[in-house]
């Protein structure tokens, strides 16, 4: 396995779907190949940091808004509850 | 915080409305963030999580308990989100089998390489990275976009984010892998430490097709 072998495969990797075979060649070249270590640590990383990323903040106005109507929503759903 | 939601949808169920609110409290910024990251405007956000809390209103009574609360708010909303996409500028759903060869075949090659300075943890409690995580996501090709938010943010499997965009498994891996590769270059030119950057060596220059050569 080469560089190029190697980040056909690393979808699989990363997501620890690889075909036992294919994991060997892998790790044997990752072994080896500071590079191909990095970049595959760099995704690891960039995927944990989209998780863990701060969420957006509802506009205010928008956030009111959407209680208003789903309150009505409601009360026509489920007529005479709190 | 799995039996919380249960309890809550419980008695939602039950026709509480203050139930109800305290989930719409707890999934509003998350279900906003995954919809402004599809439909990628405001607008468009707002009506994506309007629309998915009415669904559930709608829809509870139906709603199994099979998958967790947010789960199934989530897929809810994605359904609505990629709805808007189509109707507004017509979202390919074809499966372009040769575009997907193509794509597989001449995959970006890593050009920054370094170690991290950070840690992604400590990275993500850092005010000035959402701009830059933001930016990294909005500028990548929307199918390749697309399918890192089904897959990575969201967590569906390849089966279900492929079904979800009208696509083969096999391109949904594509768009993923070069999703990736991009964001990891974005993200490596400014969280790499660039004294630690690596000089790619020859074999990372070698012929593609090195076995025919031979």
């Amino acid at each position: 396995m080469n560089c190029d072998d190697l980040l056909k495969a690393l979808n699989d990797y990363v997501d620890g779907r690889v075909d036992p075979a294919v994991c060997e060649r892998f790790e044997s070249h990752l072994a080896g190949c500071n590079p191909c270590q990095i970049v595959v640590d760099n995704i690891r990383q960039t995927i944990t940091l989209y998780k863990a990323g701060e969420p957006y903040e509802l506009p205010v106005e928008f956030r009111n808004e959407l209680r208003r109507s789903l309150r009505d929503k409601w009360k026509k759903k489920f007529p005479g509850t709190a | 915080m799995a039996d919380e939601d249960e309890l809550l949808v419980r008695r939602a169920k039950d026709g509480e409305f203050a139930a109800f609110e305290a989930l719409v409290s707890k999934y509003e910024r998350p279900l906003y963030t995954l919809a402004r990251r599809i439909v990628r405007n405001v607008e468009d956000a707002e009506d994506v999580v309007q629309e998915s809390f009415a669904s559930v209103v709608e829809h509870l009574a139906d709603f199994r308990e099979e998958a967790s609360f947010y789960t199934w708010l989530s897929r809810i909303a994605t359904n609505h989100a990629l709805k808007l996409l189509r109707k507004r500028k017509g979202l390919s759903t074809v499966p372009l089998d040769e575009s997907t060869v193509a794509e597989a075949r001449d995959l970006p090659r890593p050009e920054f390489v370094a170690p991290w300075s950070r840690e992604p943890g400590e990275a993500a409690l850092d005010p000035s990275m959402k701009p830059l995580l933001d930016r990294a996501l909005e500028e990548l090709d929307e199918k390749y976009r697309l399918a890192f938010i089904l897959r990575d943010l969201q967590g569906l499997s390849t089966a279900a984010a492929a079904q979800a965009l009208g696509i083969t498994e096999g391109n949904l891996k594509v768009r993923l892998l070069r999703a990736r590769l991009q964001l990891r270059e974005r993200l490596t030119r400014a969280l790499g430490d660039p004294a630690a950057r690596i000089a790619l060596p020859s074999h990372h220059d070698e012929p593609r097709h090195d076995d025919e050569l031979r």
